[in-house]
């Protein structure tokens, strides 16, 4: 709570502003809930930001997809061109949409079992847990190109950790086991960059799993307990759907940030030889490249839509079918 | 919550055993490339090389830092990454709060048609806004400069969202009687609305700051020159210019992680929590 003196310092000003003529102006001086000026002035600075920043650019965005413009010279109208090339005629957009779709499938369900299983650890009641939470959490607050840059020398294939132990397993079992070339194999190349994002941030759903167990509560277990239910029954009928619309909130949000992959593909495979950019390019990426590697901006364009439009329809999807899996306990209040 | 606390005294002891042997090898994994970015970021050239690797490195080469440290000007990225993320933060937090504010607890005309449309407009990928942005930006003559840098992330329909769901929860008789002593609709917000909501301005000020700090593809799209770079994209260029030379690309690792590993090691409620609270939109 403020102090006396803050609160009249601005009182002082607040007055100041009220009774000026401006404020006057804009019956800040005689202010009532119906007053609509003073409510669009509370809007105004957002408003003008969101217009500028978001409704307009993806308006601009979504005419430009229909243009073919190279940033200097004059863009021509090509109607669904753009589009009709994409996903006729580009070699790489089926790759790309097909990494895409590989890391989503690896990724968002790694985190959320990695994030359900830690919290359930986590959420004993035994005392000094707090630490691990801590501990699990740390990549989440870390920069993304850091932990890329650590994550490619950690992979690397001749000097890494990673190829160290797979030589010393080679050496201890008399096997003949090279590492591959993790970042610039086509095979390996995606599931090593999934690894890199999973670490990064199963914290987060760690932290998101945690606060929806907290609702459950205890005396479902105590009963369960008490009809002989076992650890892994109470955890099968118990935890999973009474957790299921935390899940259900993570694999959308989970989803749509794995849908937009950049930096990690980005940091972790374009330097150091190789050159595996068709393994790991993903969606966002390949925007990248086509806007401001070949200054396809319509093309670029395009692809963002087609991005949203895979989002949007996944997500529709997943809120049309919740019914069949999320359980929502019954109101009875 | 604690399902084991019923358990007789035995049986706890050694589950609790087992479950932190578990935790403990979570915790390892996870530290893991922590640990091999510090070792590595300490040792001379040659020990990089060696097989097997080894964790404590022979003599701590210190220099690394002070080399990684002199080959691109890290201070500047650091001021830039500062200065930026603090004021997206205050702007956004600024910006958001007042029209969270008209939201949630006034009444004008198109008020549900505006808000429907900023609820639609969290739908909408960055990837979609990046080139239109760009374009924007580069009309504006804010190209490789702290305007292209702050003021575009400055908006946020998700921050606004967030906040006048928190506003939507606090009770309309304090604006009545406020509004009875005279009280001007700023004075509500400022005076009434926004102490009360303390903890979610914290958790949202903390989301806004981190998600600034560690943006990556807008800072690398709007700057061009080494003095406008923020930390992650003024990394991104070192590694290119230094990719084989490891111990000073993870010394420089070092110095872009550990400033924000500390604030996190003593203030790590506050991150996980207003991560969380951000994250699941404010519920």
């Amino acid at each position: 709570m403020s102090t006396k003196t803050q609160d009249i310092q601005t009182s002082t000003l607040t007055n100041t502003i009220r009774q000026s003529a401006f404020g006057r102006w804009l019956g800040l001086d005689r202010w009532n809930p119906q007053q609509q000026s003073v409510a669009y002035l509370f809007l105004l600075p957002s408003l003008l930001g969101f217009l500028l920043f978001v409704i307009l650019p993806a308006l601009g965005s979504l005419a430009l997809s229909f243009f073919e413009w190279k940033l200097t010279n004059t863009p021509t109208y090509v109607g669904l061109d753009n589009y009709v090339d994409l996903l006729t005629k580009d070699p790489i957009f089926p790759l790309v949409l097909g990494n895409t779709i590989f890391y989503v499938f690896a990724i968002v369900p790694m985190q959320l079992i990695i994030g359900l299983l830690m919290a359930v650890a986590l959420n004993t009641g035994l005392r000094g847990l707090g630490i691990y939470r801590v501990i699990y959490f740390m990549p989440v607050v870390t920069n993304v190109v850091a932990a890329a840059m650590v994550f490619q020398w950690l992979f690397n294939q001749d000097f890494g950790l990673v190829s160290s132990w797979v030589w010393q397993f080679a050496d201890a079992t008399g096997w003949n086991v090279q590492p591959p070339n993790w970042l610039a194999d086509p095979f390996w190349s995606k599931p090593t960059v999934a690894v890199l994002t999973v670490w990064k941030n199963v914290g987060f759903t760690m932290v998101i799993y945690l606060a929806g167990l907290q609702g459950i509560p205890e005396e479902l277990y105590e009963a369960a307990r008490v009809d002989g239910a076992n650890a892994w029954n109470r955890f099968r009928n118990i935890t999973i759907p009474l957790v299921s619309p935390t899940t259900f909130f993570l694999l959308i949000i989970q989803m749509i940030g794995a849908f937009q992959l950049f930096a990690e593909p980005f940091v972790m495979t374009r330097v150091g030889g190789g050159e595996p950019l068709q393994a790991t390019l993903s969606i966002v990426y390949y925007i990248y490249q086509n806007a401001f590697n070949y200054q396809k901006m319509g093309t670029a364009a395009a692809i963002s839509w087609v991005l949203f439009g895979i989002i949007f329809v996944i997500t529709v999807f997943q809120l049309r079918f919740q019914r069949r899996w999320v359980h929502y306990e019954v109101d009875e209040s | 919550m604690s399902t084991e606390r019923y358990s007789p005294p035995g049986q706890f002891k050694w589950r609790s055993a087992a479950l932190h042997i578990v935790l403990i090898i979570g915790s390892l994994i996870m530290l893991l490339p922590f640990f091999w970015m510090l070792s590595t970021s300490l040792k001379e050239p040659n020990e990089i090389f060696t097989y097997p690797p080894t964790w404590i490195p022979e003599t701590l080469a210190w220099k690394n830092y002070q080399d990684a440290l002199t080959a691109m000007p890290f201070d500047r990225f650091y001021f830039n990454s500062l200065f930026v993320a603090a004021a997206v933060m205050i702007i956004q937090v600024f910006t958001s709060s007042l029209a969270a504010f008209a939201f949630a607890r006034l009444r004008f005309k198109g008020r549900d048609t505006i808000f429907l449309i900023y609820l639609a407009a969290l739908m909408i990928p960055f990837p979609v806004l990046l080139i239109p942005n760009f374009i924007i930006v580069v009309n504006l003559d804010w190209y490789n400069t702290y305007w292209a840098l702050i003021i575009p992330p400055a908006f946020s329909a998700f921050s606004t969202f967030l906040l006048r769901q928190h506003f939507k929860t606090l009770p309309m008789d304090l604006d009545e009687a406020a509004r009875m002593d005279g009280a001007s609709a700023l004075r509500i917000w400022w005076n009434i609305i926004m102490p009360m909501s303390k903890t979610a301005i914290a958790a949202i000020s903390i989301f806004i700051f981190l998600n600034t700090w560690n943006d990556f593809l807008w800072p690398l799209v709007v700057t061009n020159s080494e003095e406008m770079r923020t930390v992650p994209v003024g990394l991104n260029s070192f590694q290119g210019q230094y990719n084989v030379r490891w111990n000073l690309l993870m010394a420089a690792a070092v110095v872009a992680m550990l400033p924000v590993l500390i604030v996190y090691a003593f203030a790590q409620k506050w991150f996980i929590r207003g991560i969380a609270i951000s994250g699941m939109g404010g519920r």
